[in-house]
């Protein structure tokens, strides 16, 4: 009897851990969104302190979302043209909003406390939130950083017109001749269907939280 | 006295030239190409070449460094077998010197090392795999006599790596 319930209890044990297992497997790549999917809002909190959602943005036209992190090197070389994103595309109506889902736990150097430090030392001119949860990052199927996600406003829905990179040449901002995310805003703000809507993001694994 | 120190400075430039020798020969076996995609494919598609296993790395993923060992380990156990392993850095190019060249020097590589001299992932990562994202670790095992490959965009896990090379080889 004993016997018994000592394998009924490894098999419950089991039966759980692969429950637990799946529950907190991230998701992979295929799922995520596709474009023409309508994104989720998200309301999390920017470097500053406050709390930061696309609703906050009532005359925008919709948004450049940018998974990124302070610790890959991709994400390093493209900081400034994140930046010169959100000074191009602000006023038109498509501000930058990044988000960094990195556990600290895995990555330290992605601590709130460290995205307020750079924040402020390279003086970011967009809101820089952190997804404590991940939620954001599965949701969306981000999967690295940088990894883009160009979203329109139609009604109250956030429509995914574009994802992907940011243009074709990490390494050297000057290098890079065809400009993904800039062509995915331009035909958006003139009212033309997006060329080129996916593209590969190139970067590091985004560190999910370890089950 | 005069014959004991000219042993002395026999013994010192021996010891010097075995030094000097040594460190060659070690750097020499883990010279790094450079190389860009054409050379890649060609390494890829080549007919009636080894079992190739193709690792993409780079000396800033810390999953990549962790998996090394594995591919160091099966490059010795199954070289004799016709099979190479390549690894392939994914570093940028001006970092060949003082990153990966350093790093494997210090970790003394033995498998084949070359470095991927190209920005634009988008115009060649389909080619490899349809299925890459484009995250590393990543690892593609091409037999070209079978006309067969497959591919793993992972980290292999302790004792993973063999297995599914000895699963591809079946």
């Amino acid at each position: 009897m004993k016997k018994i319930l000592s394998i009924i209890t490894i098999e419950l044990t089991m039966l759980f851990m692969i429950m637990v297992s799946t529950a907190f497997a991230p998701k992979s790549s295929d799922e995520g969104y596709k474009v023409g999917d309508t994104a989720t809002s998200f309301k999390l909190k920017n470097v500053d302190g406050k709390f930061v959602s696309p609703a906050d943005y009532k005359s925008a036209k919709g948004f450049i979302v940018v998974f990124t992190c302070n610790t890959c090197p991709y994400s390093k070389l493209y900081e400034s043209r994140i930046d010169a994103l959100n000074l191009k595309y602000a006023d038109k109506g498509y501000p930058v909003l990044a988000i960094n889902s990195n556990d600290p736990v895995v990555q330290p150097g992605d601590s709130y406390d460290e995205m307020v430090k750079l924040a402020k030392s390279s003086k970011y001119s967009f809101p820089y939130l952190q997804d404590t949860s991940q939620e954001i990052a599965k949701s969306y199927g981000a999967t690295k950083t940088p990894h883009v996600y160009v979203l329109e406003k139609q009604g109250a829905d956030l429509k995914v017109a574009y994802i992907g990179a940011i243009d074709n040449n990490p390494r050297e901002a000057k290098s890079a001749d065809v400009f993904y995310v800039e062509d995915a805003v331009n035909s958006l703000l003139e009212g033309k269907p997006v060329k080129t809507t996916t593209t590969k993001a190139i970067g590091c694994t985004i560190k999910w939280k370890q089950a | 006295m005069k014959v004991s120190s000219l042993n002395y400075q026999k013994t010192l430039a021996l010891t010097l030239f075995l030094i000097l020798g040594a460190k060659l020969s070690t750097v020499s076996a883990q010279k790094v190409e450079v190389i860009q995609f054409d050379q890649l494919n060609t390494i890829i598609t080549e007919k009636d070449a080894p079992i190739r296993v193709i690792n993409f790395w780079a000396t800033w993923c810390a999953p990549c460094i962790k998996e090394l060992p594995q591919f160091e380990a099966l490059y010795e156990k199954y070289k004799s077998q016709n099979m190479e392993v390549i690894l392939v850095s994914m570093d940028f190019v001006e970092n060949l010197d003082d990153k990966v060249k350093k790093f494997a020097l210090k970790k003394s590589l033995k498998s084949k090392l070359y470095l991927l001299n190209e920005t634009d992932y988008n115009s060649f990562i389909d080619k490899i795999d349809p299925t890459w994202s484009g995250a590393i670790p990543a690892t593609l095992i091409v037999d070209s006599r079978k006309n067969k490959r497959i591919f793993f965009e992972k980290e292999f896990k302790e004792g993973e790596l063999e297995n599914s090379y000895l699963n591809f080889i079946k």
